[in-house]
């Protein structure tokens, strides 16, 4: 069984560069997170207007927690859909 | 103590210019007169709405900050928003020291640009 050095592959494996994720609002101290612009919050939101997860955007939990309210707050206010298809 | 609050609302898009004043007039008198003040009012006009609210597609956002001592207000004002049935939907929020530094810095803003009024 030839060890691990002696394989060689057909293509070099593509090492994945591991770019850290890092919480936007730590990083630029943005400290409120305004419900009554759509816009902004728009780049928090998947194609089907649902809210992304932490592991996507990589925000810290006590500012996803804001831009959650403040996407139900801005959906409730009607400048943001509920659910929809191609929102972006 | 006084807190600041922020409060947005939604007119139906069925009113004249004129009725959509007073009704905004209406909800900024209430505010004076149960002790509050005005920091700051923004009337973004006629928008359209993402979903349709009560069979309509757009409606006329008004938005005032004020702040007070009394709490009794918010109650007031939120039953008149109740109550009134040209407001399709309102939010009242309570703004905490990060919120209050965004407005005052969105009124600057909106100052320097001269819009929103």
């Amino acid at each position: 069984m030839a060890d691990k050095s002696e394989i060689r592959y057909l293509n070099p494996p593509s090492i994945e560069v591991k770019k850290d994720k890092y919480c936007r609002f730590k990083k630029n101290r943005i400290k409120f997170i305004d419900y009554k612009n759509p816009d902004f919050l728009a780049q928090f939101v998947n194609e089907q207007g649902k809210v992304l997860p932490r592991r996507i955007t990589g925000t810290s939990l006590k500012y996803q927690r804001k831009v959650a309210q403040a996407i139900k707050r801005c959906r409730h206010l009607g400048l943001m859909p509920y659910v929809t298809d191609l929102y972006k | 103590m006084s807190n600041h609050y922020e409060a947005v609302f939604i007119m139906t898009p069925v009113l004249s210019l004129e009725q959509t004043k007073e009704t905004a007039d209406k909800f900024k008198a209430i505010i004076t007169e149960n002790g509050g003040a005005i920091v700051n009012d923004e009337n973004w006009g006629l928008k359209k709405l993402a979903y349709p609210i009560q069979k309509k597609s757009t409606g006329f956002y008004q938005m005032y900050q004020f702040e007070s001592s009394n709490g009794e207000l918010i109650e007031k004002i939120e039953t008149a928003f109740r109550r009134d049935e040209r407001i399709m939907r309102f939010l009242t929020i309570k703004l905490d020291k990060y919120g209050v530094e965004y407005a005052a810095r969105r009124i600057e803003k909106n100052k320097a640009l001269g819009t929103k009024k």
